[in-house]
């Protein structure tokens, strides 16, 4: 299990790859986002973004489980604040891999939460080609491994 | 028309609710975000938030699922009326995102939209960047998501 004091700044992890398909594309638009780019590759290839284009929001979510599957997983987590910032940098088409990498920007103990720690990271997110798709700014709260009690402590 | 136009700054539009049911929230989070909290009854009862709960990015989905549907009556609406709707393009991302109360199984959520600020671009005439607060709060009242979407809009 990973704690605060496992994420000095600087320390990455990396991402797996994954593959968008134009189905999981088309399935995930279809409940959160129809809008024709991410419905119909035709309509894609039409408009701005040049083909069967993934959701802002679809390209967030599978970099979220990037980040499960990359450490939040093995982490003494309990959850996040919130994104300073996420930048759809380039259109997400059917077909193409992600993947990438996360790195910690800042960690703080918590002021109201001594048992806590702040981790801000940056995530990029990148295709086949090594072009960034999205940068998110973002903070997890862990838990501090100096203040965890042995189970039996509680009583 | 222009969205500032449509929308006098900072007022407060109410898009519509969302539902969110446990079936909905476990299968949004096993495909991304797999933490406890977000796939199981029993471990989230047992977590800091006290009860099976959204992941944020589902809270967000949520959001532009109502924001559509809102939008596809309001185009409508401005035809009957003789206008032409704004035209939408893709959003550039978001900034300053919080998760302010976890959204639980069983909550519904009352959406909502303000138009902050549209600028120009001055290397693209054709184009202007909007800057809309996207909102939510729960059926007690209580805020539970807040961002700052960028979107591009065609002039």
């Amino acid at each position: 299990m990973l704690y605060f004091e496992d994420f000095p700044i600087g320390r990455r992890f990396d991402f797996p790859d994954r593959t968008m398909t134009a189905e999981e594309i088309i399935a995930f638009a279809t409940e959160f986002d129809p809008q024709p780019m991410h419905l119909d590759e035709a309509a894609g290839r039409a408009g701005v973004l040049g083909g069967l284009a993934a959701s802002g929001w679809h390209t967030s979510a599978v970099m979220m489980r990037m980040l499960c599957d990359s450490y939040i997983r093995m982490t003494a987590g309990e959850g996040s604040p919130g994104v300073n910032s996420m930048e759809w940098r380039r259109p997400v088409l059917a077909g193409d891999t992600l993947s990438g990498h996360c790195r910690v920007a800042e960690a703080r103990i918590s002021r109201s939460r001594p048992d806590i720690g702040i981790v801000r990271f940056i995530a990029e997110v990148t295709n086949q080609r090594g072009e960034t798709v999205a940068v998110c700014d973002y903070a997890n709260m862990i838990r501090v491994k100096a203040t965890e009690a042995p189970a039996d402590a509680h009583g | 028309m222009r969205m500032a136009e449509l929308y006098p700054a900072e007022r407060t539009i109410v898009l519509g609710t969302h539902h969110f049911t446990a079936d909905d929230i476990i299968r949004y989070a096993r495909q991304f975000d797999p933490q406890p909290f977000h796939v199981d009854a029993e471990a989230a009862r047992n977590s800091l938030f006290g009860g099976l709960c959204a992941s944020g990015w589902h809270t967000c989905a949520a959001w532009m699922k109502t924001f559509l549907a809102f939008w596809a009556a309001e185009c409508l609406r401005l035809e009957r009326e003789g206008k032409v709707p704004p035209r939408l393009g893709p959003a550039h991302g978001f900034r300053d995102l919080r998760w302010l109360k976890p959204v639980f199984a069983g909550d519904t959520i009352t959406y909502s939209a303000t138009l902050l600020e549209t600028r120009e671009q001055p290397s693209r005439p054709d184009r202007l960047i909007d800057t809309i607060l996207c909102e939510g709060s729960n059926q007690h009242g209580e805020p539970v998501i807040r961002f700052e979407s960028s979107v591009m809009e065609f002039v």
